[in-house]
């Protein structure tokens, strides 16, 4: 398998920082919001650089998309940035009637997603939220992998009309995809080229893909890699083309199995061309503490847990 | 000087759409709608500076009200559809299949005069002060309103936004309150008092106003009087006391009416007692 390149070690949340700060830069009707977590988003540079569009709202999530919705009318393009727990399961119902339902052009931005989190635990790994997301209709759903790519999503969702869930993370991890890349939501993106098996990947685990694909050329197995960075969208086409080439798929992703990337593609499978398929996924449990690359490995998720799928999935072909 | 008595004709011939309208859903909340007839019709005839036939969702240069208690929609199509927002005809499509006034209030379907969803209580407060920071953004010196029921303020989100706009400084932005002290499972002293609610607004650190919210003159005035409040460094709020379905006497003095609809016999009672003013849909 061919090498890819790690530029540096960087943590995704500092890309959506970048981002928001050039789009402060190049789009006046660019706001953002926190409910108390400047530092963690890493949205420090924006609040300095443009104080009078920035909303401190405090330890109150539900005001925040309140008013974050509030703001689209008169032109206003909001971003709200806390973690990934407090943007979608604190304030579901607030999303689905006056963001989704309302379909106001509201950014919902969140960090410290899945187990990689670490030792603060269950109460803030939130493993549901891509399934409470892609269920509301008009919602765009984003799980990016590294830093550079996090930027350009940041960018990239400004310029789209609705509403968007970006997620991303707080550990630094390999950063490798092209700086100043062009993203484009809603299109599946092949990072290695293979023949055996479809290993479809989002966020943080596509690093874990990555790996794998290394570790199952050593025996012989040509993975063909791929980046599902939007789960809704889905884009079917692309997922359909390499089935059509691999015949089996395996999924990975830091979310619940149940609602997951895992659960869109498997639904696709199911309508349009059954196959064979594992989902490398966190099985209908609660996170604990830890470091990230223990709470990987113990839930289920790192290379290692691909590899073992994809040496099962191909048994089935 | 506001013309009282066409602002009162108004008003009764909203009451009889309400009537009407939820009598031909055979569903909808009449109690509210009927409390809130006389506030709507002051706001929308008398004191919002707005466009009704050029309706545009960022209404910039334009006062913006957003009804927070979704649920009293009729009242809301109907001062909509008499000030000219749409034909009032489609007023009888009200809760059908395929129809732009839905149960609650939805832009899902790009009815005019409406900016938000409404239905699920507590959040329009937060949007309202969305909406006026981004009024002060855009150095538009037009106004907020948003009306919220009693019951909803039971609703913790409402407290979170109530924190937020004095603190922030929130001053374009006045909030009403109907305080007829009733919700669908009887008396709001009973369900879960509100106490003093007038302490508690002040001890938010809004400027209060209390007034009887179906004395049409006392409405106007109180309405004035908050937008000369406005712009003074404190978000404004008017508790306006109502009689939950106001107007018809056997749906008076009872909570029984706020979600139920009346049959063909009991609307024809409430319609005796209201004159038609303006003319039917």
């Amino acid at each position: 398998m061919k090498e890819i390149k790690i530029i540096d070690y960087k943590d995704t949340r500092s890309g959506f920082g970048e981002g928001l700060l050039e789009l402060g830069r190049n789009n006046e009707n660019v706001v953002a919001l926190c409910a108390d977590l400047i530092g963690s988003l890493k949205m420090d540079a924006f609040v300095a650089a443009y104080p009078e569009r920035f909303f401190q709202i405090g330890i109150a999530e539900a005001n925040m998309i309140g008013i974050a919705a509030g703001l689209t009318i008169g032109g206003k393009i909001p971003f709200t940035g806390t973690f990934a727990n407090f943007s979608t399961g604190r304030v579901y119902d607030q999303i689905r009637q006056t963001v989704a339902y309302s379909n106001k052009n509201v950014k919902i931005c969140a960090s410290h997603a899945g187990v990689t989190l670490g030792e603060d635990g269950a109460t803030h790994q939130i493993l549901e939220d891509i399934g409470l997301m892609k269920m509301l209709p008009n919602m765009t759903v984003i799980n990016t992998c590294d830093f550079n790519q996090t930027k350009a999503a940041t960018i990239a969702i400004a310029a789209h009309v609705g509403p968007v869930y970006l997620r991303f993370g707080r550990p630094k991890v390999a950063n490798f995809t092209l700086p100043d890349q062009n993203f484009k939501i809603g299109k599946a993106e092949l990072i290695h080229e293979g023949t055996d098996v479809s290993i479809f990947a989002t966020g943080h685990l596509v690093w874990q893909a990555i790996e794998a694909g290394h570790k199952l050329a050593e025996k012989g197995i040509n993975a063909e890699i791929i980046n599902i960075h939007t789960i809704k969208p889905l884009d079917e086409e692309a997922i359909l083309k390499s089935i059509a080439k691999t015949s089996c798929v395996v999924t990975a992703e830091e979310h619940m199995r149940h609602g997951g990337l895992g659960d869109s593609i498997a639904q696709l499978l199911a309508r349009r061309n059954p196959t064979p398929m594992e989902m490398v996924a966190v099985d209908d449990r609660f996170g604990q503490s830890g470091t990230p690359d223990e709470l990987l490995t113990a839930y289920g998720l790192d290379a290692d847990h691909i590899v073992n799928s994809t040496e099962t999935v191909l048994k089935r072909k | 000087m506001p013309d009282i008595e066409k602002l009162q004709k108004i008003a009764n011939q909203v009451r009889r759409d309400i009537v009407r309208m939820v009598n031909g859903a055979k569903s909808g909340h009449p109690g509210g709608s009927l409390g809130c007839a006389d506030f709507l019709t002051a706001l929308y005839f008398e004191v919002l500076d707005h466009d009704p036939k050029k309706f545009n969702m960022d209404a910039k240069e334009e006062d913006i009200f957003f009804l927070s208690n979704g649920h009293i929609s009729p009242a809301f199509y109907s001062v909509l559809a008499r000030s000219g927002y749409f034909e009032l005809s489609e007023l009888a499509s009200f809760r059908k299949l395929y129809s732009r006034l839905q149960g609650h209030p939805s832009v899902a379907k790009n009815t005019p005069g409406i900016r938000i969803a409404s239905g699920s209580l507590g959040q329009g407060l937060s949007v309202g002060i969305g909406a006026a920071n981004a009024k002060k953004l855009n150095k538009d010196s037009k106004l907020i309103y948003v009306l919220m029921g009693d019951g909803e303020l039971e609703e913790g989100q409402v407290w979170e936004a109530a924190m937020y706009a004095s603190a922030k400084k929130v001053d374009n932005l006045i909030a009403v309150v109907d305080y007829n002290g009733k919700q669908i499972d009887g008396p709001t002293d009973e369900v879960l008092s509100l106490g003093n609610l007038k302490a508690k607004w002040e001890a938010f650190d809004w400027e209060v106003l209390e007034i009887n919210g179906n004395d049409m003159p006392a409405v106007v005035s109180a309405l004035h009087e908050a937008k000369g409040k406005s712009g003074k460094g404190k978000p404004v709020v008017i508790l306006m006391k109502t009689e939950m379905g106001m107007g018809i006497d056997f749906m008076m003095g009872t909570h029984k009416w706020h979600g139920s609809a009346p049959n063909d016999e009991q609307t024809h009672a409430a319609l005796s007692q209201l004159t038609e003013t303006l003319g039917d849909y």
